[in-house]
């Protein structure tokens, strides 16, 4: 996974409540079986709607960080939308509120959700205009604004250490669990012997 | 936090059925709270899960434990016939992936033109591999539905997946506990399905984040499976990955006998253990909500949010009554998509399209209630109505007691199983400007296709609408 530490770089704003992953990724491209190539899809249908047209203005000036509405990302579960997004050029979304699927598969992908109430960062970010500067710094859980402004956000420890490391989940867990995940599995065939079919006789 | 407690222990004290469904599957604590859960059964499908074979392909990565896994295409699939080649080349190509990256994997993957294909959460609890105290996971929002008999079950993305795949296990953070009671009795033509709509309309589509919802009371008890199901899966459109129901005879009643379901003394042993899985009277949920099922209208959608619903006899609200700010402009927008003008009643508005399927409501009840509807009348004029059943198993017993013909006579559409107009991935999708009332969860922009609106409605509503050539309530046939 890629590493993210500080995101600098104009904002992209969006905000319009529950933008589902539906209108950030439309369905009938799920059909494309790579995770590379989505980039031009983001949003693909939203290209001519006046309300999303400052956005696109901004991603093309190279927003690196999306501030969006409450609910973003709501939805399917498709993973199609954060590699969409990301590829795009967002590397910081921040929301009031996060579709809780969307919100972990941007966890897995490198790409940092930070969940921020519009009264919390009421200058930063929610005061800037589209395609202000703002500054993200994810070690020392800040946003810095234009004027200097800082505004501090929260994220959970174990998703800052994976974001900023770059950790790869399958690698880690393997690498740290596996005896916990055989010794678990070892009292569930004697508590609950019917989830191992494999094993009657 | 739940550090003191042993990986894979039971609850000491009262404890909600989501507190043991949690508790009996954690194989590690985090440092932050942070849960390592051990996941015993993973659905795929072939739209989220391609990459995820990619990745264990890259990692080297073998699958930890292939015989949890269950695959199935349902997606990308045509309904207007099986067997031959899949006309459209991408879903063809994605379809065919699942079956060789399934034969490399050595996983379980039910053909396409066989007798067990279906919708995954179709399918699944059909064969009984959905049972009460498991988790399942898959990449697939609407996962929520196996919460119905009582497991832990939620959506997850193709990462996550592939994650499954390699360690069986994935790092989760607990939710909150919300309990939903339905006093009382639904009226009559008063479903699952409205029950659900009018949670959403009332807690709206965030009300649930960060919450795993138990669904409890008197209408609830009452549902078949099925309605349970129904009930479950749209917990996703209120904003929460989990949605329960306590298992009971019904859930046992259902599952016995099913292919994958326990047999024998093992069956005898899993009924026991899953009867001291409901709710502890004393537990206390984090937040609870009541709701008078006796109060409850079918509901109809008429924005582009599952929380834009009202109930039948009610008048597409105007933004003008809500103050400036963003709720007035989304209702003004979601109005200008669906082309709707404030204050026309929703029984006047008029639908060419008819979608009686999905995940959602596509199963024998769903189709049963929608057959007794169709068989009062002929689709009206201009209209085209489909009904898609959510599995082959369904279209045989839907065959078996004549509800194709019904269907039939009354000019719907019988096709075979599968998504359908629930997501438009494959060729049934709607043209700009098209109107439908579809039994499906999602009433997004561009959801059947682009420019195309969507109203949610329970089976026997669209029944209703399509005979009416708009929409109408089913209470006053
Ligand atoms: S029927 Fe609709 S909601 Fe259900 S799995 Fe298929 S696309 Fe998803």
């Amino acid at each position: 996974m890629d590493k993210i530490e500080i995101v600098e770089g104009p904002i992209a704003r969006l905000p319009a409540a529950n933008v589902d992953t539906d209108i950030i990724y439309p369905a009938r491209f799920l059909l494309i079986t790579t995770r590379d190539g989505l980039g031009k899809l983001a949003f693909h249908d939203k290209q001519d709607a006046p309300d999303y047209a400052p956005m696109f203005a901004a991603l093309a000036g190279g927003a690196p960080i999306l501030v969006a509405g409450p609910n973003f990302g709501c939805g399917s579960s498709r993973e199609q939308a954060v590699w969409a997004l990301k590829e795009a050029g967002f590397k910081v979304v921040i929301a009031p509120s996060f579709g809780e699927i969307f919100q972990s598969n941007c966890a897995k992908n490198g790409v940092l959700a930070i969940r921020m109430d519009a009264a919390e960062g009421l200058s930063t970010p929610y005061g800037l205009e589209n395609g202000q500067p703002l500054s993200v710094d994810l070690r020392a859980q800040t946003l810095t604004g234009p004027d200097g402004a800082v505004a501090p956000f929260v994220v959970s420890p174990a998703l800052r250490e994976a974001l900023l490391n770059g950790w790869d989940d399958i690698a880690r867990i393997k690498a740290l669990h596996r005896a916990d995940i055989e010794a678990f599995e070892a009292r569930r065939r004697v508590a609950e012997p019917w989830l191992f079919p494999g094993d009657r006789p | 936090m739940n550090q003191a407690s042993t990986p894979g222990s039971s609850v000491n004290g009262p404890a909600t059925l989501y507190d043991k469904l949690w508790a009996s599957h954690v194989v590690a604590h985090g440092e932050d709270g942070q849960t390592l859960l051990y996941i015993d059964r993973h659905l795929l499908h072939e739209v989220s899960t391609p990459q995820s074979f990619e990745t264990l392909r890259r990692t080297g990565s073998p699958i930890w434990r292939p015989e949890t896994h269950l695959a199935v295409a349902d997606h990308a699939v045509p309904t207007r016939a099986r067997g031959g080649a899949i006309a459209d080349p991408q879903a063809r190509a994605q379809v065919a992936l699942l079956a060789t990256n399934c034969a490399e994997f050595g996983l379980e993957h039910l053909a396409l033109d066989g007798d067990r294909q279906g919708i995954v959460h179709v399918i699944s609890p059909e064969q009984g591999f959905t049972l009460p105290g498991l988790t399942l996971v898959c990449g697939d929002s609407h996962t929520a539905t196996h919460g119905a008999f009582g497991a832990l079950a939620f959506g997850i993305g193709a990462s996550e997946c592939g994650v499954v795949m390699a360690v069986q296990s994935l790092w989760q953070t607990k939710a909150k506990t919300l309990r939903v009671t339905f006093k009382g009795a639904l009226p009559r033509h008063v479903t699952a399905k409205d029950m659900a709509l009018a949670l959403i309309a009332r807690i709206g589509s965030a009300g649930g984040v960060g919450y795993a919802i138990e669904y409890a009371g008197e209408a609830v008890r009452d549902l078949s499976m099925e309605g349970r199901m129904t009930l479950c899966n749209m917990t996703i459109e209120a904003g929460a990955r989990v949605g329960l129901v306590a298992p009971d005879e019904k859930t046992f009643a259902y599952l016995q006998g099913r292919p994958r379901a326990p047999t024998g003394a093992a069956w005898d042993a899993a009924v026991a253990h899953w009867r001291t899985l409901p709710t502890d009277p004393e537990a206390v949920f984090d937040r609870e909500i009541e709701i008078d099922a006796a109060t409850i209208a079918p509901q109809v959608s008429y924005g582009v949010s599952p929380d834009q619903t009202l109930p039948v006899d009610g008048k597409v609200p105007s933004p003008d009554d809500l103050p400036a700010g963003p709720a007035r402009d989304q209702l003004a927008s979601a109005l200008a998509y669906m082309g709707l003008k404030p204050g026309a009643k929703l029984t006047d508005i008029a639908i060419d399209t008819v979608f009686i399927g999905s995940c959602t409501n596509g199963r024998l009840e769903d189709l049963r209630a929608a057959a007794a509807i169709a068989a009062t009348g002929k689709v009206a004029e201009g209209v085209t109505a489909l009904v898609v059943p959510g599995s082959t198993a369904v279209k045989r017993q839907a065959e078996a007691e004549g509800l194709d013909k019904v269907f039939l006579g009354a000019g719907f559409q019988w096709r075979h199983a599968g998504c359908s107009l629930c997501v438009a991935m494959n060729d049934d999708r709607l043209p700009a400007g098209a109107r439908c009332a579809s039994t499906s969860n999602r009433n997004f922009e561009g959801r059947q296709g682009a420019g195309a609106r969507t109203h949610l409605v329970s089976p026997a509503m669209a029944a209703a609408a399509a005979l009416a050539g708009r929409l109408v309530d089913v209470r006053s046939l």
